[in-house]
């Protein structure tokens, strides 16, 4: 109004505090289709974000990064409008930078570090990871210089979010890399598990692609632990393998009733919409079935997935989930993309039986009131059944989303590997060592289901302690 | 790609291919499935090994035209490629010298039961094996069976071709003494068999064939109930104790997308993609 210089500073501040929204599809049309919801940054978006970055000395975001990307040096050359560095720049530490930038939980890592984000909004490095990312797949995607060939041989197990890192950064050191994937589409959760409008398959593919590039052997359709068990590998040449085969079996809540028609396990659902386009049938040759009253059990980004696909198959969704709001797991910024499509969300309650009609198809549920009680060991909010709460509601689709265990097929194929009993995990050193000589593991296969980000740090790790396994040097002080 | 070397029609619908597919015949055994998917963007479809060869490089696998899938797969000939063929998957059959194996099998699933029969007979037991088909125009491979048994049954629903129906079965059981009983077929089959030898207290084993996606225990739409207890059967399976199989929920979840199936199954005829001229 009167443009004095105070004022002027103050408004510097504001517009320092203040994040620069990404543009999304409206709630009420992406409803309604299976497109991208977050559109990402145009160039000066990009460049007005990354001008908010205070470059600091000791950058605290870059410790929050599980694979270390140099996160300050890729926001100053999008500043500079240098955006082949920007990108060169993350891909030295991150092979996967247009999924990353889509699916990290930024907000508990990175962003989370943030200075600025003590006094306003931290800035969106997710935002401008994407950002980056889309540029270079539009202006075309240069692959770097591998390392001279060593002559050591490596079997990866899994083309998900740990398999693909590993196979990356080991080629990349001229070790000759076969990546077996048992599905028929390489990606991992990352494919059959995210949805196309959290993360296009294209952009997967493309992913993928940048990894065979690389020179990565990429083979479909191989069930290791059925068609080569891990001794067998290491017997035909390899001289390491990877395993990060992921947690892909479903768990259930036990109650009866449950193997009626109409209840799938989110990984059913997931697979047959993500994975085999079942949202295209009749188009597409998978079908699904989807009512008019679907109850998402759970309250994690899967169930969150879920339930969001299940509204745009046209149905209403209640979200049950046993604890409160405030313990959901999945990320904020999902729950409201949920919340603002329509999702009812019913907390404090479990299943305790389903009910099906006469063709064996599920058409109701009876449920109990839960209440929030002392955190367990792990400092988790507990929570225990009210007695005498019982309620029935309708449901014709429930789709169980409670969490998944590792596969065991290659745990029950490799003798002497040691294992998590209860868990089912695979049990590794800090650098991804399993009990077996040359034999490595990471990702939720090892940690139980987390994050696609987590696996990938798992990855990296891994990665750098075959190649000193391989090239037979010791553990390198202060090594990533 | 998995070049398809030998078509053979069995029967008015029913097709055994041999693939070429090196690396899963060296792994498979009998008992095993694979998971095909015919084209880019088609189904995964879940097929009992037949047979294999691993000098040839080929697996084997039969099956029914009765949905979308199985139509386009008819359409495929002799020297054709399939998109992916995925396997060995599940667990391998136990294969041990029992004595007297009595193998039962029924329209498509005779195709896969014959190795069993050459299996158990060349781990030395004596076997019957047993082929159910509708009618006389859908037998086939009662010759592989001759060679690979000691004994040869056939049985059909109408008549047309051996027994009438399978209530001879239970005379064989109370005249012969039988070690074991190894069933593939349809689920009312294998359900009244199961039926049948519980009294005479004979092991029997069935080859359950839930809907599956991806075969290697991600999805769980296999889910069985065995013993009272959730299974899967593709990891946990595909063979299980037949006395304590919940053959009635099982009938129902291989229903649960029938409408489904039958849309796409009379789109698929309507586009003009079947063959309809064999029929």
């Amino acid at each position: 109004m009167n443009g004095s210089e105070p004022d002027t500073k103050k408004a510097a501040s504001t517009k320092r505090q203040q994040a620069v929204e990404m543009p999304k599809q409206e709630p009420e049309d992406r409803v309604k289709n299976f497109r991208e919801v977050a559109l990402g940054y145009t160039e000066e978006m990009a460049r007005e974000e990354a001008s908010r970055c205070l470059q600091c000395k000791k950058p605290q975001c870059r410790k929050g990064c599980p694979v270390d990307v140099p996160i300050p040096d890729f926001i100053k050359c999008i500043t500079e409008g240098n955006y082949a560095d920007g990108i060169s720049v993350i891909k030295t530490k991150n092979a996967l930078p247009a999924v990353c930038g889509r699916v990290c939980p930024q907000e508990e890592q990175c962003q989370k570090m943030c200075i600025l984000g003590k006094k306003g909004n931290p800035i969106s490095i997710g935002r401008l990871e994407r950002y980056l990312a889309d540029w270079e797949r539009e202006h075309g995607v240069q692959v770097p210089d591998r390392a001279p060939p060593t002559g050591k041989k490596v079997a990866v197990i899994g083309a998900g979010p740990a398999g693909l890192t590993v196979s990356a950064d080991l080629v990349k050191l001229g070790h000759e890399v076969t990546l077996f994937e048992a599905l028929h589409v390489a990606g991992g959760v990352l494919i059959y598990g995210i949805p196309e409008f959290r993360l296009p398959k294209d952009i997967v593919q493309k992913e993928v692609e940048y990894v065979q590039r690389l020179g990565v052997d990429l083979r479909l359709g191989n069930l290791i632990g059925r068609i080569h068990t891990i001794p067998e590998l290491l017997e035909s040449g390899y001289d390491a393998v990877f395993i990060g085969s992921g947690a892909g079996l479903p768990q259930w809540t036990g109650c009866p009733g449950e193997n009626l028609g109409g209840i799938y396990s989110a990984n059913e659902f997931l697979i047959r919409v993500n994975l085999m386009k079942a949202y295209d049938f009749p188009q597409k040759d998978t079908p699904i079935r989807v009512g008019k009253h679907v109850v998402v059990i759970g309250g994690g980004n899967v169930a969150m997935d879920c339930a969001r696909i299940s509204m745009r198959l046209g149905a209403t969704v209640c979200l049950n989930y046993r604890r409160s709001r405030k313990e959901l797991p999945a990320r904020e910024e999902e729950i409201e993309n949920a919340e603002e499509e329509g999702l009812i969300c019913r907390f404090l309650n479990a299943p305790l039986e389903f009910y099906g009609d006469d063709k064996g198809w599920v058409k109701a549920m009876r449920c109990t009131e839960m209440e929030l009680c002392e955190p367990d060991a792990s400092g988790r909010q507990s929570c225990r059944i009210v007695p005498d709460t019982d309620f029935t509601m309708d449901a014709d689709t429930v789709i169980v989303a409670i969490g998944q265990t590792p596969n065991p097929i290659i745990q029950r194929t490799t003798t002497g590997l040691q294992t998590d009993p209860r868990k089912g995990t695979i049990i590794i050193d800090d650098e991804g060592r399993t009990n077996l000589k040359g034999v490595f593991a990471g990702g939720d296969v090892a940690t139980g289901a987390a994050t696609v980000i987590s696996a990938m740090g798992a990855g990296r790790r891994a990665a750098q302690a075959i190649h000193d396994f391989l090239t037979n040097q010791e553990p390198k002080e202060g090594s990533p | 790609m998995y070049e398809i070397l030998t078509k053979i029609q069995l029967a008015h619908k029913e097709t055994l291919f041999e693939v070429h597919a090196p690396e899963v015949a060296a792994k498979a055994r009998p008992g095993q499935f694979l998971i095909v998917i015919p084209r880019a963007g088609g189904e995964r479809v879940p097929l009992t090994i037949c047979d294999y060869d691993v000098e040839r490089g080929t697996v084997s696998f039969a099956f029914h035209e009765v949905g979308k899938t199985t139509k386009e797969l008819g359409t495929f000939e002799k020297g054709d490629c399939l998109y992916n063929v995925t396997g060995p998957l599940g667990n391998p059959s136990e294969i041990r010298n029992y004595g007297r194996v009595l193998c039962v099998g029924g329209s498509i699933m005779i195709a896969p039961l014959l190795l069993q029969s050459k299996a158990m007979k060349a781990a030395g037991n004596h076997v019957t094996t047993i082929l159910g088909c509708r009618s006389k125009d859908f037998l086939f491979m009662a010759d592989k069976a001759k060679a690979c048994s000691d004994e040869v049954h056939v049985a059909s629903d109408d008549g047309t071709v051996g027994e009438k129906g399978l209530d001879f079965l239970n005379e064989l059981l109370k005249k012969e003494r039988y070690d074991r009983c190894v069933v593939m077929g349809p689920v009312v089959m294998m359900k009244y068999v199961s039926e049948m030898t519980r009294p005479f207290g004979i092991p029997t084993v069935v080859t359950l064939t839930p809907i599956m996606i991806d075969g290697m225990g991600m999805c769980g739409v296999c889910r069985v109930t065995v013993g009272g207890k959730m299974l899967f059967g593709c990891v946990d399976g595909p063979e299980f104790d037949g006395h304590n199989t919940n053959f009635d929920e099982l009938i129902k979840r291989q229903r649960t997308m029938l409408p489904e199936e039958r849309l796409s199954s009379i789109l698929w005829e309507t586009s003009g993609g079947c063959d309809c001229e064999r029929q």
